[in-house]
């Protein structure tokens, strides 16, 4: 599977266009991350629990998004964009999306 | 009187740590942008179209706090308006962190250069609703390298 946020790919030409697909994540902060990041919040700096949280719930959006893709039978996801969004306190929603095609050499 | 005693040491605190961490932080960015200088980044929406080239998707994040004294003084010079100098340093310092451990990302893929860069920034919100908290911000974008 081939990820991209271009709309073309250099030497490949898109043989199918197969919409829209999208993979989301909603991921609440961990208490002990939330304490260390109290701490933290009086030194200032990283907070490294947080940039690995947002990371991995960035990932499985992806990995969700690519899951939806393949069901299409898309090699290729272009165009993708990332989205995060606060729904309540302590807790994120990331969103990927892209456009499921298919591409031929 | 223990109130106060424990906001001066808050203060102070975050003060002179904060301003030591931002010190080097940024002696680490200026090191680590040198470094990763031959990574060249572009807005643009479409590659060289001559260039044959393998991509990759690349991203890079980072989460920074602000600390205390940041807090206090920004709260004070909002209820002027205005510049607040405290947190523009805050986000240049996130954003450019992210710039370079994408760069770092590409450049472990062999890459030459990332073509499509988008920003996003997202203020994570902290238990007290009035309060900034942290703020992450992602760079990501297409890394391309020559065939």
């Amino acid at each position: 599977m081939l990820l991209s946020n271009l709309e073309i790919v250099p030497g490949q030409r898109i043989v199918k266009h197969l919409g829209l697909v999208q993979g989301s994540t909603v991921r609440s902060k961990h208490l002990g991350k939330d304490i260390m990041a109290g701490l933290k919040n009086i030194v200032g700096g990283e907070l490294k629990g947080y940039t690995e949280l947002l990371q991995e719930a960035r990932q499985e959006a992806t990995e969700r998004m690519i899951k939806q893709a393949q069901a299409a039978g898309a090699n290729a996801v272009l165009n993708i964009r990332f989205s995060t969004s606060s729904i309540t306190q302590g807790a994120a929603e990331m969103l990927a999306y892209g456009t499921a095609v298919v591409l031929a050499a | 009187m223990a109130d106060l005693i424990v906001f001066l040491v808050l203060l102070a605190s975050g003060y002179t740590v904060g301003r030591i961490a931002e010190r080097r932080h940024y002696r680490s960015i200026l090191a680590r942008e040198k470094e990763l200088a031959n990574v060249m980044v572009f807005t643009n929406r479409f590659p060289p179209l001559t260039l044959r080239a393998g991509q990759a998707l690349v991203a890079g994040s980072v989460v920074i706090s602000e600390d205390y004294f940041k807090r206090v003084l920004s709260g004070l010079q909002s209820l002027f308006g205005g510049r607040l100098r405290a947190y523009e340093s805050l986000l240049d310092r996130a954003r450019r962190e992210a710039v370079l451990r994408m760069k770092q990302e590409a450049r472990g893929k062999g890459a030459q250069m990332i073509v499509n860069v988008k920003f996003q920034t997202f203020s994570i919100p902290g238990r007290n609703p009035n309060s900034f908290g942290a703020v992450e911000v992602m760079a990501y974008g297409t890394a391309l390298t020559e065939r």
